[in-house]
């Protein structure tokens, strides 16, 4: 099974990554009752023996210690990691995996790159060596940064240039908030296009994700479980916008909802490199297939459903309709319309109880639209 | 005589498990109707065929499964051993951690030579345990990266190595609607190779086993599973023992001895071959065909239909072309049952849609870079093509 290191870069980039960290260990207590650190969790975690001093004490097999999660945090202000550092996940993050500086980037691509990047590329370098050979077969980066911002756009994009250096062989999969268009950032498209110049360089895949979009999708939400039409089939909290049962409890922070959408939306992307399935679709594969020219690697990424269903059983319609929302521009993570554009390439990845007549049933049906269409199945349910 | 089964990819080795799983049931059901020595005699050559036997009693299958990632070969060999009845060697499954990434270069030119002299092995040691090798069956998929390139090597690999032993490879045909987006490159690419290594491709289709378990078995949410025990269950009633049309009263010898390798006419012969066309053109002409009957009144079938001269090309006898095997012990709970292996133009009609797609994603160079990436370059593809299209050339002046 293969490891993924998370790189989060950013105000922007630590707090989606810190949701993406509760939601993952979520899932892995959900479907690993015995508590044996096994293969799925080894993609994202380390089990580490943590009464052995110094860097040791890692353990490959039994049961579960101390989870570590494979991630670095770099911020170059100290607000967002301490706040992290002081929550309930204090303990999935190692001291030595973090990067901080006081002064931050001031909404400043040029010094989050260069000022900040040639100042802390040896540290950098250190711990992302050191979190490579804690793992068994490293496969990916996942870097996670806002492009309207300083460091995140800036030493993010920076970092991008370093892991393609160092480590040529690992798949850089980049999560990227776009500013949407009513953005409180004033120098937010300077900031863009310098890190999108960068991106088309150094990265393999990007999943461009804005933020009004996701207040788009978390308002259709609400209004959907507000208006009680749906009666009792769907929950009322929405497993997709909310941290059932608990991470911070003292006050919603605005961006939480939204976040959790965007670390739902990884999670799912590595679901079926993760557990197993009748038709598995491995990170490389969704390079591979969608692809197919090396600059053009922007993928547009949607989810559905949005709310959570109370019988897990679904009915075909139900499916059907699932099927046709995931292509539908309400359910995207960015403002965009491919129907009045074209598709290049789709992937579809399906989790939990869906067999392979209905995909292609459903496959057919779009056959209008898509010419081209690799499918991905896995089978845990979340 | 004994068949070392390849399992390779996550297709082939799901279905490497159906089919032998199919082929213990059928070998240990109750009612063969026939006779107990019959019975007896049927069983023994099924299990030396496909099964050696272990200290425990516990049949291990002849089979060595390869995979690039360790999800499927785990639940693969788990399956097996918690079935209880047979079960996989302990030491005959080869995968590493990362993949292929549906690529069939990395499959081909990386996973390759890097692991070529350990995958040998592993066949070597499967090979040293039978008493008499009669060929390999090697089960794959084309649309993906490690069943199709690593695959296609393999074939390569054991026509060096063994190059006496028939080598036959049963080769999954993705859903037209697709299951991977790169999967026409990746098939042309593996039909290139193996149309030079290997001795016969057995071909399935996966449109065509869906549509058999949506409308003849009336599946309504048909899974990978079921498509694989129908698979299973055609493949089995292929292969287990059968006697010879000489009817003699031992169980046919060699298992994969049908005569594939048809000669093509003379280059002198061209009225010939006009005459066909005359047929009509969706006329389906057969270069060969093989039935197999098990079950009852086996002797007493009408096969006349079969002799039938229209059906196969103008030169070659029917009575060359056509073989029949029968068995008077019925296959797994059926009365009786018969199975056609054909070699004709059926497959035209697949081979030249996939040929087309492919070669109109190759006219605007899209995902080449990532096969090139891995040392395949674009003569390789247009040497690909130019072999299909060949071979399409071929069948049609059947």
């Amino acid at each position: 099974m293969t490891q993924s290191v998370v790189v989060q870069v950013g105000q922007c980039g630590n707090q989606i990554g810190c949701c993406f960290w509760d939601l993952a260990l979520r899932e892995h207590a959900a479907v690993n009752q015995k508590g044996i650190y096994d293969e799925a969790i080894s993609s994202f975690f380390r089990n580490v023996d943590t009464r052995v001093v110094g860097d040791g004490g890692s353990i490959s097999k039994g049961k579960i210690c101390s989870l570590k999660a494979r991630a670095v945090l770099i911020d170059m202000e100290e607000g967002v990691v301490n706040e992290i550092l002081q929550g309930p996940l204090r303990d999935v993050f190692d001291s030595k995996q973090l990067i901080t500086d006081i002064s931050g980037s001031g909404n400043n691509w040029a010094v989050g790159h260069k000022v900040f990047g040639s100042l802390y590329q040896e540290q950098i370098l250190e711990k992302l060596r050191k979190s490579a050979e804690h793992c068994d077969c490293l496969q990916c980066f996942f870097i996670i940064h806002s492009m309207g911002g300083g460091t995140g756009s800036g030493l993010g994009t920076f970092l991008l240039k370093l892991l393609e250096d160092e480590f040529p062989e690992v798949y850089r999969f980049v999560t990227s908030v776009y500013p949407s268009g009513e953005d409180d950032v004033i120098t937010s498209p300077y900031n863009s296009i310098l890190a999108m110049k960068e991106l088309n360089e150094h990265a393999d895949c990007v999943l461009p994700i804005d933020n009004q979009s996701l207040f788009d999708i978390i308002s259709k939400i609400d209004l959907m479980v507000n208006s009680g039409k749906l009666g009792t089939t769907i929950k009322p909290k929405s497993l997709v916008t909310s941290s059932a049962g608990a991470v911070k409890k003292r006050h919603q922070k605005p961006f939480d909802a939204m976040n959790n959408i965007v670390a739902n939306l990884l999670l799912n992307l590595t679901s079926s490199a993760r557990f197993e399935g009748s038709l598995n679709m491995d990170l490389n594969e969704i390079s591979m297939n969608l692809v197919p020219f090396p600059q053009l690697h922007y993928l547009v990424s949607s989810l559905t459903p949005l709310y959570t269903l109370a019988d897990v059983n679904i009915p075909t319609r139900r499916l059907d309709q699932m099927f046709s929302d995931a292509f539908s521009k309400d359910h995207q993570l960015i403002r965009a319309d491919p129907k009045h554009s074209l598709y290049l390439a789709c992937a579809l990845m399906v989790r939990g109880n869906v067999q392979v007549s209905d995909l292609r049933r459903n496959i057919e049906r779009f056959n209008v639209l898509l010419t081209k269409c690799p499918l991905a199945h896995c089978q845990t349910v979340p | 005589m004994s068949i070392v089964t390849v399992q390779l990819g996550q297709c082939g080795n799901q279905i490497g498990f159906e089919v032998f799983d199919a082929l213990y049931t059928d070998s240990h059901c109750p009612q063969g109707l026939c006779s107990k020595r019959e019975n007896e005699a049927y069983q023994a050559s099924c299990k030396e065929r496909f099964f050696s036997e272990e200290e425990n009693g516990v049949p291990v299958a002849r089979a060595v499964l390869v995979d690039m990632e360790p999800k499927v070969t785990n639940q693969t060999l788990s399956k097996a051993a918690q079935s209880g009845r047979w079960k996989y060697g302990q030491h005959s499954c080869f995968c590493q951690k990362q993949g292929s990434g549906n690529n069939w270069a990395y499959g081909y030119s990386v996973h390759g030579p890097r692991h070529e002299e350990s995958i040998m092995n592993l066949i070597q040691k499967e090979v040293e345990k039978c008493d008499s090798l009669s060929g390999f069956f090697i089960i794959m998929s084309m649309a993906g990266g490690t069943g199709s390139g690593l695959g296609a090597f393999v074939t390569q690999n054991l026509q060096d190595q063994y190059s006496n032993s028939l080598k036959m490879n049963q080769i999954i045909w993705p859903y037209g609607t697709g299951e991977v987006i790169v999967q026409n490159y990746n098939s042309i690419l593996t039909l290139s190779h193996l149309y030079r290594s290997s001795d016969a491709l057995l071909v399935h289709e996966n449109d065509a086993l869906h549509k058999i378990c949506a409308k003849l078995m009336n599946i309504k949410q048909i899974s990978f599973s079921d498509i694989n025990q129908v698979l299973a269950h055609q493949l089995g009633s292929v292969f287990q023992p059968t006697y010879s049309v000489e009817g003699s009263c031992h169980y046919r010898r060699n298992p994969l001895g049908i005569d594939w390798q048809v000669r093509p006419p003379l280059s002198g012969l061209p009225t010939l071959g006009k005459a066909s066309l005359n047929r009509g053109l969706h006329f389906n002409m057969s270069i060969a065909n093989l039935v197999i009957l098990r079950g009852k009144d086996v002797h007493s079938a009408d096969l006349g239909g079969f002799k039938d001269s229209a059906l196969y090309t103008s030169w070659l006898e029917p009575i060359n072309a056509f073989n029949v095997w029968k068995t008077q012990r019925a296959f797994s709970k059926y009365e009786k049952s018969a199975a056609l292996v054909s070699n004709s133009q059926f497959l035209l009609k697949p081979l030249d849609t996939i040929v087309g797609k492919a070669w109109n994603m190759f006219a605007s160079k899209a995902y080449i870079h990532q096969y090139t990436k891995f040392g395949i370059e674009e003569e390789d593809f247009l040497d690909s093509f130019t072999l299909l299209e060949q071979v399409v050339a071929s069948y049609c002046n059947v």
